[in-house]
C-alpha cells in the first residue's frame, strides 16, 4: 500500500496550472503582489508536495490516473501520473529551481511591464515540464512537451514591442517543431508497432517483440532522438537557443538553462529501454553530444554578449549528458542534470543581476572590474563557473562531469576518442567561463553598477550557489569513498552502467587528468586575458585565427546554412504560390458574392412602378407553376 | 337575366378600358363611374341584389367622390394635360399588356379546368345578413376597427398637409420679407 | 352564368393590372387598384352564387370596406406627396441612387 502522500501526485502540475489560468484571467486587476505572491507560492506547493512525497518515498513505482482522456476504439490513453525514482528527482530539481527563479523573478521583473503575464507564463510552464516528466504516458509527456515549446515561445518574445523578440520566439518555436515533427512520427511508429502508449507497458512490449537492433527500434529510437535534439538544442537543432536569450533572464534561467532544455535528456532517459534495443541510435546520441558540446565550446569562446556565452555553454553541457546518455551511463547523465540545473540557473540569475546594475548592457567587453561593486555577483559567478568548469573535489560539477568523462572512457559502450572528446570540452569549458569572469569583473571599471540585489535576488542565489558546492556529494563515485547515493536511487528506473570494460586508465586515474585540465585551462585564460594581455592581440592578429573566430562566432555558419538551405528556398515556393486554386476559390466566392451585390443593388432603385410590376410578375408566375 | 349580365359586361369592359387610357383624370373619373354601375348590375344579375345596391351605394357613391375630391384638389383635370401628355405610356403599354395577357390566360385555363357551369343562385338580403350577424360578427367588428383605423389615419396625414400650409401663410405673415 | 362572371371579373382584373403598370399618375394608378379590387369581390359573389351561400356576398363586403379604407388612405399620402414634391408622378417618391 502506497503512502497517503502519493495520492496528492496530480497536484503538482494542476497547482501552477491553476494559478496560471488565474494569473491569465484575472492578473491584471490582482495587482503585481498578489500575482507574485501567488506565482510564487504555487510553485512553491509543487515543490512542498514533491518533497513531501520524495521523503515518503518507499521504492515501489506507482500510478496514478487522473482522467480518462481518449477512448476511441483500441486506442486508449489516459492522463496517468507515473511515479518511480527518476520522476522523484525530475521533479524534486524541477520545482525547487523553479521556485527559487520565481522568487528572484518578484523582484528582478520589477520594472518590466507585463508583470501578471510574466508569472501567468512561468506557472504554465512548470505545470507543463511537471506534466512532461510525471507523465506515464507518451502522448501525455507529448502534451507536456509541446507546452513547454509554447511557454518557451511565449516567454523569448515576451517583449513583443521589440520585433526581433519575437522573431526569435518564433525562430525558436520553429526549429523545436522540426524536431516534434520527427517525435511525433515516432510516435506513430510506437503506436502502430506495439500498439500502446503507455511508457511502461511499451517498454515492456519493445523488448518482448523486437531483438537487439531491429529496425522498427532504430527509427522509432531515432525520430524520438530527432525530437530530443531539437528540444534540448543539441547538433544540428541547436541555432536556436542563443537566439532565445532575448527573453527575460529568469525565463533564459528556468527554461533555457534549467528545465526544458533537458527534457531531451529526459526523454531518452525515460525511453532507455528503447535506447538499449537500438545501438545505431545510441551511437548517433553520444555521437551528437560528442559535436555539440565541442562545436558550441568553440562557439562560446568567441561570443561578447554574456547571456549569449551561458547559452552555448548551456548547449554544450547537454552534449555531455547527451554523451552520457550515449554510452549508457543514464543515472551520469541525471545527475548532472541536476547539478547543471543549480549551476547553470546561478549563472544566469547572476548575469541577470550584472545585466540590471549596468542597465542593460550586455556585452561583457563594455564590462569590467565589477568583483568590489557587486560581491555577490561576483562570487556567485565564481563559485558557478568552477562547477562549471570542474573544481576539483568542492564543486558538484566535477564530480558529475567527472562521472560522465569517466563514464565516456569505460563503459562498454564508451571509447577512448569520446573520453578525449570530454576532455577537450572540459578544458574549453573552463577557458571561455573563466574569460567570462576575467573580462566582466577584473580590469579596470568600465561601466559604475547603479540597481544592486535586494533580499528577493540575493537569497536563491545564496541558495543555489550552496547546492552548486555541494550537490555532488549525492553521488561521488566508490573510488573516491562515496556511496554513489544518486545512482543507486536511480538504479530501479535507470540500469546501472555494465561491468565496465578494462582500461588503462582508473576512475581516479581519470578524475585526476580532468582536474589537470581545469587548472591548465584557468592559467592559460589567466595568462592570455590578464596578465599578458599582448598575447591574445597576437593571437589574434593572424588572418587564419581572425577567421576561425568569425566561424565560431557565427555559431560555424549553421545559421547562415540553414538560411539559404532552408529558409529562402521555402519562402520563395511561398511567395510564388501564393495565388493558387485554393486561393482562387476563396477569392472566387467573395467575388460572387460582390457580383450577386452588386446584381441585385439595380433592383432597388426606388422607382414604385418598377416594384409594383415585380410584383405583378412574381404572383403570375406563381399562379402558373400552381396551375401546372 | 343572362342577356342583363352579357349587356352589363360588355359595358363594364368597354369602359374600363377608356378609363384606364385617358389621359384627362377627370375623363377616366367619369368613365370609371358608369364602369362601376354596370358591374352593379351584373352583380344584380348574379342573383346578388343587396351586394348591387351596396356597390352604387359604396363604391360609385362614396369611393370616387373621395376620388373626385382629391383630383379637383390637385388641380389634375384640364390644367396638367401637358404633364400628362407627357407622362403618357405610349411604348409603355406593351410590358403591362404582356402581363396582363399572361395572367389572363393562366385564369382561363383555371376557368377552362372547372366543372360544368352553374346557374346563379339568388341570395337574398336576408340570408346576407344573418351570415354577417353570425358567421362573421368578428369579421364585422374587425371592419369597423379598420374603418375607424382609416378616418383617424387620414385625418392625421391630411392635418398635416393643411396645417403646413397655414403654419407657412402665418410665419410669412409674421416675419415678413426680409 | 356563373362561370362568365368569373371571366368578367378575369378581364376587369386583368385592364386594372395593365392600367397599375402603365401608368404614371399616382391618382391613376390609384383608380386601377379600385378597379381590381372591383374585380376580385365581382369573382366572389359569383362564386357564392354558385354555390348558394351568402358567404361570397359577404367576402365581397369586406373588400368593400377595405377598399374604402384604402382610398381614404392612400388619397391622403398622394396629398402628402404632392405637398412635398409639388407633383403626382410615381417616379418622383424616390430618393436611392441605385
Amino acid at each position: 500500500m502506497h503512502p497517503a502522500i502519493y495520492n496528492a501526485l496530480w497536484l503538482e502540475p494542476v497547482i501552477p496550472f491553476a494559478s496560471s489560468f488565474v494569473l491569465l484571467v484575472a492578473g491584471r486587476k490582482m495587482g503585481r503582489r498578489a500575482a507574485a505572491w501567488l506565482g510564487s507560492c504555487s510553485i512553491l506547493a509543487s515543490f512542498l508536495i514533491a518533497l513531501a512525497i520524495a521523503v515518503a518515498w518507499d521504492g515501489a513505482p506507482f500510478t496514478q490516473t487522473v482522467w480518462h482522456w481518449i477512448a476511441v476504439g483500441s486506442f486508449q490513453v489516459d492522463m496517468g501520473l507515473y511515479l518511480d525514482a527518476l520522476s522523484v528527482v525530475m521533479t524534486l530539481a524541477v520545482s525547487f529551481v523553479s521556485f527559487l527563479i520565481h522568487v528572484y523573478s518578484t523582484e528582478h521583473m520589477r520594472e518590466s511591464e507585463g508583470y501578471e503575464r510574466f508569472f501567468a507564463y512561468m506557472n504554465l510552464f512548470v505545470a507543463s515540464m511537471l506534466t512532461l516528466t510525471l507523465a506515464n504516458n507518451l502522448l501525455l509527456l507529448l502534451l507536456g512537451w509541446e507546452g513547454v515549446g509554447l511557454c518557451s515561445y511565449l516567454l523569448i518574445g515576451f517583449w513583443y514591442g521589440d520585433e526581433a523578440n519575437g522573431l526569435a520566439g518564433r525562430k525558436a518555436f520553429i526549429v523545436t517543431r522540426t524536431g516534434d515533427t520527427a517525435f511525433i512520427l515516432g510516435l506513430f511508429l510506437l503506436f502502430n508497432q506495439l500498439g500502446t502508449l503507455d511508457i511502461q507497458p511499451l517498454l515492456q512490449r519493445a523488448a518482448a517483440h523486437w531483438h537487439v537492433g531491429a529496425a522498427a527500434a532504430e527509427v522509432a529510437a531515432f525520430l524520438l532522438l530527432g525530437g530530443a535534439v531539437g528540444k534540448s538544442a543539441q547538433l544540428p537543432l541547436q541555432t536556436w537557443l542563443p537566439d532565445a536569450m532575448a527573453g527575460p533572464t529568469p525565463t533564459s534561467a528556468l527554461i533555457h538553462a534549467a528545465t526544458m532544455v533537458t527534457a531531451g535528456v529526459y526523454l531518452i532517459a525515460r525511453m532507455h529501454g528503447l535506447y538499449e534495443l537500438a545501438p545505431a541510435a545510441l551511437f548517433a546520441v553520444a555521437l551528437i553530444g560528442f559535436a555539440t558540446l565541442l562545436l558550441a565550446g568553440c562557439s562560446a569562446l568567441t561570443q561578447h554578449d554574456i547571456k549569449r556565452i551561458l547559452a552555448y555553454s548551456t548547449v554544450s553541457q547537454i552534449g555531455y549528458m547527451f554523451l552520457a546518455l550515449g554510452v549508457g551511463a543514464w543515472s551520469a547523465a541525471i545527475f548532472h542534470l541536476v547539478t547543471h540545473a543549480f549551476f547553470k540557473a546561478l549563472l544566469f540569475l547572476a548575469s541577470g543581476v550584472v545585466i540590471h546594475a549596468l542597465n542593460d548592457e550586455h556585452d561583457i567587453f563594455r564590462m569590467g572590474g565589477l568583483r568590489h561593486k557587486l560581491p555577490l555577483a561576483f562570487w556567485c559567478f565564481v563559485l558557478a563557473g568552477c562547477s562549471l568548469a570542474g573544481l576539483p573535489l568542492i564543486t558538484a560539477g566535477f564530480y558529475s562531469k567527472g562521472l560522465i568523462i569517466w563514464q565516456a572512457y569505460s563503459s562498454p559502450l564508451g571509447t577512448t576518442w569520446l573520453w578525449i572528446g570530454a576532455l577537450t570540452g572540459a578544458f574549453l569549458t573552463a577557458l571561455y567561463i573563466f574569460r567570462l569572469i576575467f573580462v566582466v569583473f577584473y580590469g579596470s571599471e568600465k561601466l559604475a553598477p547603479q540597481h544592486f540585489p535586494g533580499p528577493a535576488v540575493q537569497w536563491p542565489m545564496v541558495v543555489l550557489a550552496f547546492l552548486s558546492m555541494v550537490a555532488g556529494f549525492i553521488d561521488l563515485p566508490v573510488a573516491l569513498g562515496g556511496g554513489e547515493h544518486l545512482s543507486r536511487f536511480l538504479a530501479p528506473a535507470l540500469p546501472l552502467v555494465a561491468q565496465a570494460r578494462p582500461t588503462a586508465l582508473g576512475e581516479i586515474g581519470s578524475e585526476v587528468i580532468a582536474a589537470i585540465v581545469f587548472f591548465v585551462g584557468v592559467y592559460l585564460i589567466y595568462l592570455f586575458q590578464l596578465q599578458r594581455p599582448s598575447l591574445t592581440e597576437t593571437l589574434m592578429a593572424g588572418g587564419f585565427t581572425q577567421g576561425l573566430h568569425r566561424y565560431w562566432y557565427s555559431d560555424w555558419g549553421m545559421d547562415w546554412l540553414y538560411d539559404r538551405a532552408l529558409v529562402r528556398p521555402t519562402i520563395a515556393v511561398a511567395r510564388a504560390d501564393q495565388h493558387d486554386v485554393v486561393d482562387l476559390f476563396f477569392a472566387g466566392i467573395g467575388a460572387l458574392c460582390g457580383g450577386l451585390y452588386r446584381g441585385l443593388r439595380l433592383t432597388q432603385n426606388g422607382q414604385v412602378r418598377r416594384y409594383a410590376a415585380w410584383i405583378a410578375a412574381g404572383a403570375i408566375l406563381l399562379l402558373v407553376v400552381g396551375l401546372w | 337575366m343572362p342577356v342583363l349580365f352579357g349587356f352589363a359586361a360588355i359595358i363594364a369592359i368597354v369602359a374600363t378600358v377608356m378609363a384606364i387610357s385617358r389621359l384627362n383624370a377627370v375623363h377616366a373619373l367619369l368613365y370609371l363611374v358608369p364602369s362601376l354601375l354596370a358591374v352593379a348590375v351584373a352583380i344584380y344579375a348574379l342573383g346578388a341584389p343587396y351586394l348591387a345596391a351596396l356597390e352604387v351605394i359604396i363604391y360609385a357613391g362614396a369611393i370616387m367622390v373621395l376620388f373626385v375630391f382629391v383630383t379637383m384638389m390637385l388641380n389634375l383635370g384640364e390644367a396638367s394635360k401637358r404633364q400628362e401628355q407627357q407622362w403618357q405610356p405610349g411604348r409603355g403599354w406593351i410590358g403591362p399588356t404582356i402581363l396582363a395577357g399572361l395572367l389572363f390566360a393562366a385564369f382561363l385555363v383555371s376557368l377552362l379546368r372547372a366543372g360544368p357551369p352553374t346557374a346563379a343562385h339568388y341570395v337574398g338580403p336576408h340570408d346576407v345578413g344573418l351570415a354577417l350577424m353570425s358567421t362573421y360578427v368578428l369579421g364585422v367588428e374587425l371592419a369597423s376597427m379598420l374603418l375607424m383605423g382609416a378616418a383617424v389615419a387620414a385625418y392625421h396625414l391630411g392635418v398635416a398637409v393643411v396645417g403646413k400650409q397655414q403654419k407657412a401663410a402665418e410665419t410669412a405673415a409674421k416675419v415678413g420679407t426680409p | 352564368m356563373t362561370h362568365m362572371g368569373l371571366l368578367l371579373a378575369a378581364v376587369l382584373f386583368v385592364l386594372g393590372l395593365a392600367g397599375l403598370l402603365a401608368r404614371r399618375n399616382l391618382l391613376m394608378i390609384l383608380v386601377s387598384i379600385e378597379i381590381m379590387l372591383n374585380a376580385a369581390g365581382l369573382a366572389f359573389i359569383a362564386a357564392g352564387a354558385a354555390w348558394n351561400q351568402p358567404d361570397g356576398q359577404v367576402m365581397f363586403l369586406f373588400i368593400l370596406t377595405v377598399a374604402a379604407a384604402e382610398v381614404a388612405v392612400g388619397l391622403a399620402l398622394v396629398l402628402q406627396l404632392h405637398h412635398q414634391t409639388k407633383s403626382v408622378d410615381a417616379d418622383r417618391a424616390n430618393r436611392m441612387r441605385g
